[in-house]
């Protein structure tokens, strides 16, 4: 902000208001160079720099606005320079590339071609909307981060920003902004789904001198990054949301729970409060209207369980960030005993949507129950991974084929993990289920807070499901037996099964440990942390009884259990496999079938992943058949 | 305080509000089996033993009645079907890092012999003794560390030095309430002041084959 005047009316506000956008050419070139977490570990911060400095260089700083903004969203090819008014999207940007863009773009107005995106026909792709990853989605909520300097309160109130605010605190009762996020549907996006306007309303209620309204981006799903997203690129967004449940619920005080480990986020969120501080639309009498709300940033030591709505408050509370034992509502008893009211950071940057559009817009997207758009966190074996917003009621295979691509080096699909540790597996014969609370839920997975971890057929879903209990065993915080002592015994189960030593009543142990998890642990960690392994159990149990009774493993990774050998018949002794073999089991002749030695063999799986893809003439097979598959190639090779 | 009215195994009974149901229902003349749970002390919720499946308005539900607060109209049933799953499967983990809990409850809730791994730390993470030295004796010596199966008791030594011999003398001390026995050989050894240790914390669960014997000695055997 060049100069701060204090606002102290509505009106004051709009001439704010009306100054920002009249003072702003929509013509106006800028370049947006991302700086979300993807990005940044591609040296986008090197890009802004040379930017920066290739701009003055130019003589351009004057005509072009240039911003670090958050994440774009197609991590998997950044940087991600974005130059707007046209939209014009360069992918995988490095350093070296910048003076040529401003070179060629910014002063000549010509595109730099090799930066596009290619389509599958080969032709590249200019404008970013038209990309397919971008094409099929809808951003409501994550849109605006390549137009928003996420340090720029102008950037924010130019689209529109504060104006949801001022709408609810000056021309609507708290009952009414209760009534209109009650009838849009709006659900919690952080896990449960619960009903947002519900949970305000039964905060509201209780007579309290004091309640709170708190942001939950703990964020402690692995691979899930849409909570940081949403703070880093668009801070404002989530705090106006923030201020307007707590005029809604009659909060004075919010507080925005943030993991440590985000501290752009962190950086971002504190710089925002103080300039809402200073312009007056924070602290007491906001706008000279009588509301009074101030916001505390908490920062939090990072763990999956204070995540959990009692933990956190503990947290805050300056104690150890456990669930509490007692089944009291939150909604009546929560941060310092006070009435509390807890949403997802995604929840919250809804609520301004709402207010400014209205419940009939929110409604009209989305499906029956689950209505508005969701973040997903598209990860895993799927060839275009990133930030992905969609709305309600889009199947896993759009969003997996058409946004994400298909699957990695062209192989099968096998499974899609959501809900992250808490959620489960849908295989691909459900792939047309719609992204749905209850839809996800009755498949036996979750929305949970939108992660999506697409598998190809060379995963082994018992791997998968230990994987997660691992996790979840090193996050349980370790005071209920069900949950600290359930977690590790059923860890012991997978860990025989993948080493081949599984008892055959293993599933039945499986079954007694899990369903008493559900029911009897203290907290949702432990209540839904055999999820994975009972999903997989559902759709995959013939992996579990190859595992079991067979001593396979279908998926080909459990090294315990398979063996590496060459077919005869498709290798056409191109040696690749032997030149990266680190411990030179293969042997062969050039243009002669290649043979592995499985007495040398450490299956590293390096050959597999060598041979040509068009060959595949490395193979795995049974651990328990080398003796007779070592035999048989060593003969054919020797023939 | 007003009455609440509910019904123990079909049995209506009428208590206080406010009580747990672990008490109506004890009071009501079932056996509900706890071991993180001793009067006097803040309910802890961790051993999940006391679990009894409450029923209303044909909705049922599973919750530690150590910690439920009576309501007006609900069913407990303390020895459903499911009640009795559950509690096997708990036994059957408290089992493995204690094998020498109470074999009578083994037996009457049919617990399966060998199927888990064993542990054998004896500590089944009940808090008793930390919040006994906390809630009653004021005086935190003893607080847990670690998360997960890594959780453990620790008494930080120096202060134990100060203040446990004192409850040894008044017999106040935690080691007469550890359900399991464990903390007797290690608190003997470690937090009484009896030694010059420099460390701050000593895991109180730590156990080599003395501590079992001591452990076993302490019981009478099992
Ligand atoms: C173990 C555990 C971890 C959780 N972690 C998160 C989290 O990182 N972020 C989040 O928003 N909700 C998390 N939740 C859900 C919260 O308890 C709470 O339901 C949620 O923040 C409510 O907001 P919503 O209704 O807007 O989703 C977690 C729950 C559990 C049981
Ligand atoms: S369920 Fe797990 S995380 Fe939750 S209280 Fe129990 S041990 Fe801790
Ligand atoms: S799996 Fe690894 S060690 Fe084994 S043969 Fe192939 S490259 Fe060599
Ligand atoms: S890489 Fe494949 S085709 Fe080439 S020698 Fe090895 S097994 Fe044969
Ligand atoms: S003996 Fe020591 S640790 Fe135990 S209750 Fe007394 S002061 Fe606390
Ligand atoms: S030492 Fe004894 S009282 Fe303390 S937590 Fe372990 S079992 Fe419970
Ligand atoms: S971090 Fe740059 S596009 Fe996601
Ligand atoms: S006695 Fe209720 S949980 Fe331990």
């Amino acid at each position: 902000m060049s100069e701060i005047i204090k606002l102290s009316s509505p009106s004051d506000f709009e001439s704010l208001r009306e100054k920002i956008i009249k003072g702003r050419d929509p013509n106006r070139t800028a370049v947006a160079v991302c700086s979300g977490p993807g990005c940044l570990a591609y040296a986008s911060g090197k890009v802004f720099k040379r930017f920066e400095e290739a701009l003055s260089a130019a003589g351009l700083e004057g005509e072009v606005t240039l911003a670090q903004t958050g994440c774009h969203g197609f991590c998997e090819r950044g940087p991600s320079v974005v130059i707007l008014p046209d939209e014009i999207c360069y992918l995988r940007v490095s350093p070296e590339d910048v003076n040529e863009i401003v070179e060629t773009t910014l002063k000549n107005g010509a595109v730099v071609e090799r930066l596009l995106y290619k389509g599958e026909d080969g032709l590249p792709i200019q404008k970013e909307s038209d990309i397919p990853f971008y094409k099929y989605q809808q951003k409501v909520v994550f849109g605006d981060n390549k137009r928003i300097d996420p340090r720029s309160i102008e950037d924010y109130i130019a689209r529109g920003g504060y104006t949801a605010l001022v709408k609810a605190i000056t021309t609507m009762t708290p009952e009414a902004v209760i009534a209109e996020v009650k009838d849009s549907g709006l659900r919690g996006r952080g896990g449960g789904g619960f009903p947002a306007g519900a949970k305000w309303e039964a905060t509201a209620k209780p007579p309290a001198d004091t309640r709170y309204v708190i942001v939950n981006a703990d964020e402690g799903d692995p691979g899930a990054y849409m909570d940081r997203g949403i703070l880093e690129g668009n801070p404002h967004s989530v705090i106006e949301g923030l201020m307007i449940g707590g005029y809604a619920i009659g909060a004075n005080e919010g507080y925005i729970y943030v993991r440590q480990e985000y501290p752009l986020a962190i950086d971002n969120v504190l710089y925002a409060l103080d300039v809402l501080r200073e312009l007056g639309l924070l602290g007491e009498n906001i706008l000279g209207t009588g509301f009074s709300f101030d916001i505390i940033v908490h920062k939090g030591a990072g763990a999956f369980v204070s995540g959990e709505s009692s933990a956190l408050m503990s947290a805050i509370e300056g104690r150890v960030g456990e669930p509490r034992p007692k089944y009291i509502r939150t909604s009546i008893s929560g941060l310092r005993g006070k009435p509390s009211c807890l949403n997802n950071v995604e929840t919250w940057a809804n609520v301004p949507l709402i207010i400014n559009k209205g419940a009939n817009w929110f409604k009209s997207i989305g499906t029956e129950g689950s209505k508005g758009t969701k973040i997903f966190s598209l990860v895993g074996n799927v060839k275009n991974t990133g930030l992905v917003e969609v709305p309600m009621g889009m199947t896993l295979r759009q969003i997996i084929f058409d946004i994400g691509g298909g699957i990695r080096d062209d192989k099968e699909f096998k499974a899609v993990q959501t809900g992250g540790p808490s959620g489960g597996v849908i295989p691909e014969e459900m792939l047309d289920l719609h992204v749905d609370y209850d839809e996800l839920y009755s498949a036996g997975s979750m929305m949970g807070s939108g992660g999506m971890i697409v598998m190809d057929k060379d995963t082994c879903m018992v791997n998968v499901a230990k994987y997660f209990l691992e996790f979840l065993s090193d996050e349980s915080c370790g005071k209920c037996v069900p949950c600290r002592d359930g977690i590790d015994q059923l860890l012991e189960v997978l860990r025989r099964m993948t080493a081949g030593t599984a008892r055959p009543d293993d599933l039945d142990l499986i079954e007694d440990i899990s369903v008493m998890m559900k029911e009897c642990a203290l907290c949702g960690l432990g209540q839904s942390a055999p999820n994975p392994v009972l999903s997989s159990i559902k759709y995959f149990k013939d992996e579990y009884v190859a595992h079991i009774n067979d001593k396979s493993c279908p998926g080909g990774v459990c090294k315990a259990l398979i063996a590496y050998t060459i077919d005869v018949e498709k290798c056409i002794g191109c040696g690749k496999c032997m030149k990266v073999c680190p411990v030179n089991a293969i042997s062969g002749d050039k243009k002669k079938p290649h043979k592995v030695n499985n007495a040398l063999c450490v299956k590293c799986d390096s050959c597999y992943q060598e041979c040509p893809s068009k060959v595949q003439a490395v193979t795995k097979i049974r651990q328990a058949d080398v003796i007779t598959a070592f035999a048989t190639s060593e003969e054919a090779a020797n023939e | 305080m007003s009455d609440i009215t509910l019904k123990i195994n079909g049995t209506e009974v009428t208590v206080e509000a406010g009580t747990m149901v672990l008490d109506a229902a004890r009071k009501a003349g079932a056996e509900i089996p706890t071991l993180c749970n001793l009067e006097g002390l803040e309910p802890f919720g961790a051993c999940r033993l006391c679990v009894v499946e409450i029923v209303r308005g044909g909705r049922s539900r599973i919750v530690a009645s150590c910690l439920y607060p009576v309501e007006n109209g609900i069913d407990v049933l303390t020895e459903s079907e499911k009640v009795v799953r559950y509690r096997r499967t708990i036994l059957e983990l408290l089992k493995a890092r204690w094998p020498l809990i109470d074999k009578k409850l083994l037996e009457k809730y049919g617990v399966p012999a060998d199927r888990m791994v064993p542990r054998d730390n004896f500590c089944i993470m009940c808090g008793i003794c930390v919040r006994h030295c906390s809630e009653r004796r004021k005086e935190n010596v003893l607080g847990f560390v670690g998360r997960g199966i890594e959780r453990q008791v620790v008494s930080y030594t120096v202060r134990a030095k100060k203040v446990c011999p004192e409850c040894f003398d008044k017999e106040l001390s935690c080691l007469r309430f550890c359900p399991t026995g464990v903390i007797v050989n290690d608190c003997a050894t470690v937090c009484p002041a009896s030694r010059d240790e420099e460390a701050f914390a000593k895991p109180v669960r730590v156990r080599d084959d003395d501590n079992a014997a001591a452990v076993k000695k302490s019981l009478g055997d099992a």
